[in-house]
């Protein structure tokens, strides 16, 4: 079906007379006999509006989506609320149809929008310097390996047990490429990074030291001591860090940390079954010129009045080609876009509050669903059990709209009856108490 | 209120930091129904934040007007032509977000169990069914994010597939055309670049390719159309040059576009292919994301797809329905290379698309673009364009052509980068330009398939009346634009002295008023 295009017949033969070719087909003589598509594509014709979007309706119908059910489910990403001013203005198509902002004088607005995404990571994370988006979270994780990797040329990684499984895997696969190892370090008894193990673990060909904070259980880190470990031979320190708890939570840069990273779509992007959402890379200085993806950076244009182009590209793959710090190219704008709003909505105030609401409402859900902690150190919105009949209560609730939170056993055999439970501000004590219920009746059964 | 007039800034040029104002706020905090514990006894000390980050404080009707002021300065798609080679710049439908908008989409959560996900994982299914259609290869993983990742995933699979088969080969062959990512994603693969030049035709120098393809050999990366434009007539040959090599055939899909249901990259024998959606698929552009790079491949190195796979299991769980899985099982996979199931939100639209112009819509999509191109060569080749701004390959294109403005350059004193700055002023995004580096002043045009033939016909006309001007004023050009929002812009000292966030505000509350760059602000730490 002729779809978004506007050819007419006359408009092709008038087309084609200026070419100087007779047919369509004939521009396409180039091709080898060989390697034509003989046969019609095999796939249905196209449908009209109405019947694609009901067919997408039907399909969407078919999730259980966090509008159905009352979700605890954490691990990586949130069921925070986004405000409506994000959506209205992300579908303005000045924001949402250009290209990467490569002619500076009609792009001023993505690139200012960077420039003060840039400041807000750099403001949440405590570090000077940060880039204008990368894909998304574990992605990010590994190219802060590769950076140390370019950095210091040392060969090994060394990773905590509570960075993100999917964190730990795409650094694995990463390393591979580039011949590094990755070493784990494993948690202790109470579901906290092991600090004996990290500082054994850290030698003269450690490259980098990867932890997360809060880590996948929710464990708030101690990272003074950490930190000392892992720099104590001169590694990279990178930590991913959850940026909605930076409101609360000591900045990665008063530890030492050398590159923050992390997942953005708690910062007002939608679930989307994972993606897209946004990546983000501070930094100290040091490493501002190796640094992957987009940087804005402020200037004057030649009548003196103040602008922003993307700077520092002879980091970059057009400009450097194989001599580039990365690959990257196309990142997460528009995803980083929602991030500084939600930030600017939160405002300096909102994002204390939002910390210290999700702290003191996931304090409550640990004591009221009473069950046995697994890691019962400091925690922000997220936090392990574990249950004697785990698999029960997730039946039951589910029976009931609600979805639990994440069974730990896939990524953590060690934690083989464990339940991840999120609280974010959506989250009430209604909520918690009916939760609570759950759990507490279904142990109540198991005594009996 | 700003209390100094010397260093106030013109309102339309402020940062929201510079908006801000102590005691403003947009957001109102959900009402605390459990016992208020005070912090300090839920987080030690030394974990806690000593001050607030310096996020704005600022109104929500303030936030809108700063956003919608900046959206301002932006041209778009949505707003005009878009000639951007390589980048495909073709129109996004509406429809797609609204779907992607769905609840059901939007609101499900990563780690919902497969059995509260089947229509997310159906569709994805589906993606995966059409675009292995469309490449002509069985296989297919959604996982990677962008084109550049999807390359990366291409050469880990490669390195892959060769240890599999015990072989330790370090070098990848690109052609001196090939777009930036895959000479920078070779390096950052632990493998070494070999570049092969380009022949008189514009396509690959066979001689040079049987030189370099070698047992050392690990991969050719090729985009085809290649990044001239034209479509390699020794791609068979090609083919066979790499696979006698023991290598494998890895297709840059950025080109796509252009041979939608005429010629599958399996057919030319390539074993790795991306795709763009945010090219080919209609994702729309975001001012640089987000996309997705999808890779569909050939049985032999379907073993190594990163995990999860998106299956469907006939008659699982006991029922005749068909059930929709994530595979986590894959042993010789290269494991993940992001977290979750890749850009989901992408998927979404990309299907309605595809759905939406079915098998026969997505053929004409590439005639279509490819007659569009065609045409605005042939208008760009008539005379008083033509000495100016030559072809640098004489033959018929395929979705996109490259230009060389050195007769410009020789015979008007103006480059290529002063056209692309006057072509502002005619209220056009200009073509890529110096791209690909082996044209002189290369001008790379791809009109896409969405676009009329008046608008094809005005973009011939501004470039005429551009150099019809520069005869008479060549300084006219060199100092374009001058309806932008800003002029040309100091690029030499941003990257000289980087600014790259707004200074922190001075003790009192006052942010600090630097106007030209200064040296890079540091925080408080």
């Amino acid at each position: 079906m002729s779809r978004y295009t506007s050819a007419t017949d006359a408009d092709r033969r008038e087309m084609l007379d200026a070419i100087g070719v007779g047919s369509v087909e004939e521009l396409f003589r180039d091709i080898p006999e060989p390697v034509r598509q003989r046969e019609p594509i095999a796939m249905p014709d196209g449908m009209a509006e109405q019947d694609v979007y009901d067919h997408l309706r039907a399909l969407a119908s078919r999730n259980r989506d966090a509008e159905q059910e009352v979700t605890f489910a954490g691990g990586g990403m949130y069921d925070h609320y986004v405000p409506a001013l994000i959506d209205s203005i992300l579908q303005r198509s000045e924001f949402l149809t250009p290209y990467t902002p490569y002619q500076p004088e009609i792009s001023q607005g993505g690139l200012q929008v960077m420039f003060e995404f840039q400041t807000a990571i750099s403001e949440l994370t405590g570090l000077p310097v940060a880039n204008a988006s990368m894909y998304e979270g574990p992605s990010s994780v590994a190219s802060a390996g590769y950076m140390a990797r370019l950095d210091n040329g040392r060969s090994k990684f060394v990773v905590s047990r509570g960075v993100h499984p999917n964190s730990r895997e795409t650094l694995a696969t990463y390393a591979h490429a580039f011949g590094s190892e990755v070493v784990e370090v494993p948690l202790d008894g109470r579901g906290a990074t092991h600090l004996g193990a990290l500082a054994a673990a850290v030698d003269d060909d450690t490259s980098a030291v990867i932890l997360q904070q809060p880590n996948f259980l929710g464990t708030v880190e101690d990272l003074g001591p950490l930190a000392e470990a892992a720099k104590r031979t001169g590694a990279v320190l990178v930590c991913a860090v959850d940026p909605l708890t930076l409101g609360i939570l000591r900045p990665p840069g008063e530890f030492g940390v050398d590159v923050a990273v992390g997942e953005g779509q708690s910062l007002g992007n939608r679930l989307d079954f994972g993606g897209p959402s946004f990546g983000f890379y501070a930094a100290t200085e040091k490493f501002l010129r190796r640094m992957p993806g987009r940087i804005a950076g402020e200037t004057v244009d030649v009548d003196g009045k103040r602008g922003f182009v993307l700077t520092l590209q002879t980091r970059e793959q057009h400009i450097r080609r194989e001599k580039a710090t990365h690959n990257i190219c196309t990142a997460q704008a528009l995803n980083a876009l929602a991030g500084v709003i939600y930030l600017s909505w939160l405002g300096k105030r909102g994002v204390v509050e939002l910390g210290e609401l999700m702290l003191r409402r996931t304090a409550y859900a640990r004591e009221a669903l009473g069950a046995e902690l697994v890691n019962p150190g400091p925690v922000v919105r997220e936090f392990a059990i574990r249950l004697p009949n785990l698999d029960e209560v997730c039946e039951r609730a589910r029976a009931e709209g609600i979805n639990p939170g994440h069974r730990l056993r896939y990524y953590y055999p060690e934690y083989e009856d464990c339940l991840l439970v999120a609280i974010t501000e959506r989250r009430t004590r209604k909520d918690i108490d009916r939760l609570a219920e759950i759990v507490q009746g279904a142990r109540e059964e198991v005594h009996a | 209120m700003r209390s100094e007039a010397g260093g106030r800034r013109p309102e339309n040029t402020l940062t929201i930091y510079e908006k801000s104002r102590e005691g403003r706020r947009a957001f109102v905090s959900p009402e605390l129904d459990v016992p208020e514990i005070p912090i300090s006894d839920l987080l030690p000390s030394d974990l806690l934040r000593s001050e607030p980050p310096e996020l704005p404080e600022i109104s929500e009707p303030e936030i809108v007007r700063h956003y919608n002021g900046l959206s301002k300065k932006n041209f778009d798609l949505d707003t005009g032509f878009y000639p951007l080679g390589s980048c495909t710049m073709k129109h996004n439908p509406k429809l797609n977000e609204r779907v992607a908008a769905l609840p059901g989409f939007s609101r499900l959560h990563p780690l919902q169990e497969p059995q509260y996900a089947q229509g997310a994982l159906e569709l994805m299914w589906r993606l995966q069914r059409q675009l292995s259609e469309v490449a002509g290869l069985p296989h297919v993983s959604l996982q990677p994010s962008a084109g550049s990742h999807g390359e990366l995933a291409g050469l880990l699979l490669t390195r892959a597939y060769h240890e599999d088969n015990g072989e330790q080969r370090t070098k990848v062959l690109t052609p001196d055309t090939a777009h930036g990512t895959n000479p920078a994603t070779v390096t950052m693969s632990g493998y070494e670049v070999v570049k092969v030049g380009t022949a008189e035709d514009g396509g690959v120098d066979l001689d040079d390719l049987r030189d370099k393809a070698g047992d050392d050999t690990a991969c050719l990366m090729l985009t085809n159309p290649n990044t001239l434009g034209l479509f390699d007539r020794n791609i068979e040959e090609i083919a066979r040059i790499v696979h006698d090599a023991g290598a494998t055939l890895y297709y840059d899909g950025a080109n796509l576009n252009a041979v939608l249901g005429i010629s599958r990259p399996g057919d030319m024998g390539f074993d790795i292919v991306h795709f763009n959606l945010h090219k080919t698929f209609t994702q729309p552009h975001g001012g640089g994301g987000p996309g997705a790079g999808p890779i569909a491949v050939s049985d032999r190195i379907e073993p190594y797809l990163p995990r999860p796979q998106v299956v469907r299991r006939e008659g699982a769980n006991g029922h005749s329905e068909p059930f929709f899985d994530l595979d986590f099982e894959r042993p010789k996979s290269i494991g993940r290379l992001r977290g979750f199931q890749g850009n989901f939100g992408v998927f979404v639209r990309s299907y309605a698309y595809i759905c939406s112009v079915g098998g026969d819509g997505l053929k004409d999509v590439s005639e279509t673009a490819v007659l569009n191109a065609n045409y605005l060569r042939a208008r760009l080749a008539e005379p008083g364009i033509a000495e100016y701004l030559p072809i640098a390959f004489d033959r018929l294109c395929m979705h996109e052509f490259v230009l060389s403005g050195r007769g410009a350059r020789d015979k008007l004193g103006i480059r290529t980068l002063d056209i692309a700055k006057r072509l502002l002023d005619h209220k056009v995004h200009p073509p890529t330009v110096y791209f690909p580096l082996l044209v002189d002043e290369a001008l790379m045009i791809e009109p896409t398939e969405t676009e009329t033939k008046e608008r094809l016909d005005g973009f011939a006309d501004a470039i005429r009346e551009i150099l019809e001007e520069a005869k008479e004023d060549p300084e006219i050009a060199k100092n374009a634009p001058y309806t932008t929002p800003v002029r040309r812009l100091d690029e030499a000292a941003a990257a000289r002295h980087p600014v790259v966030r707004q200074a922190r505000p001075e003790a009192g509350g006052r942010r600090a008023e630097g106007g030209a760059p200064s040296a890079t602000p540091s925080p408080s730490i």
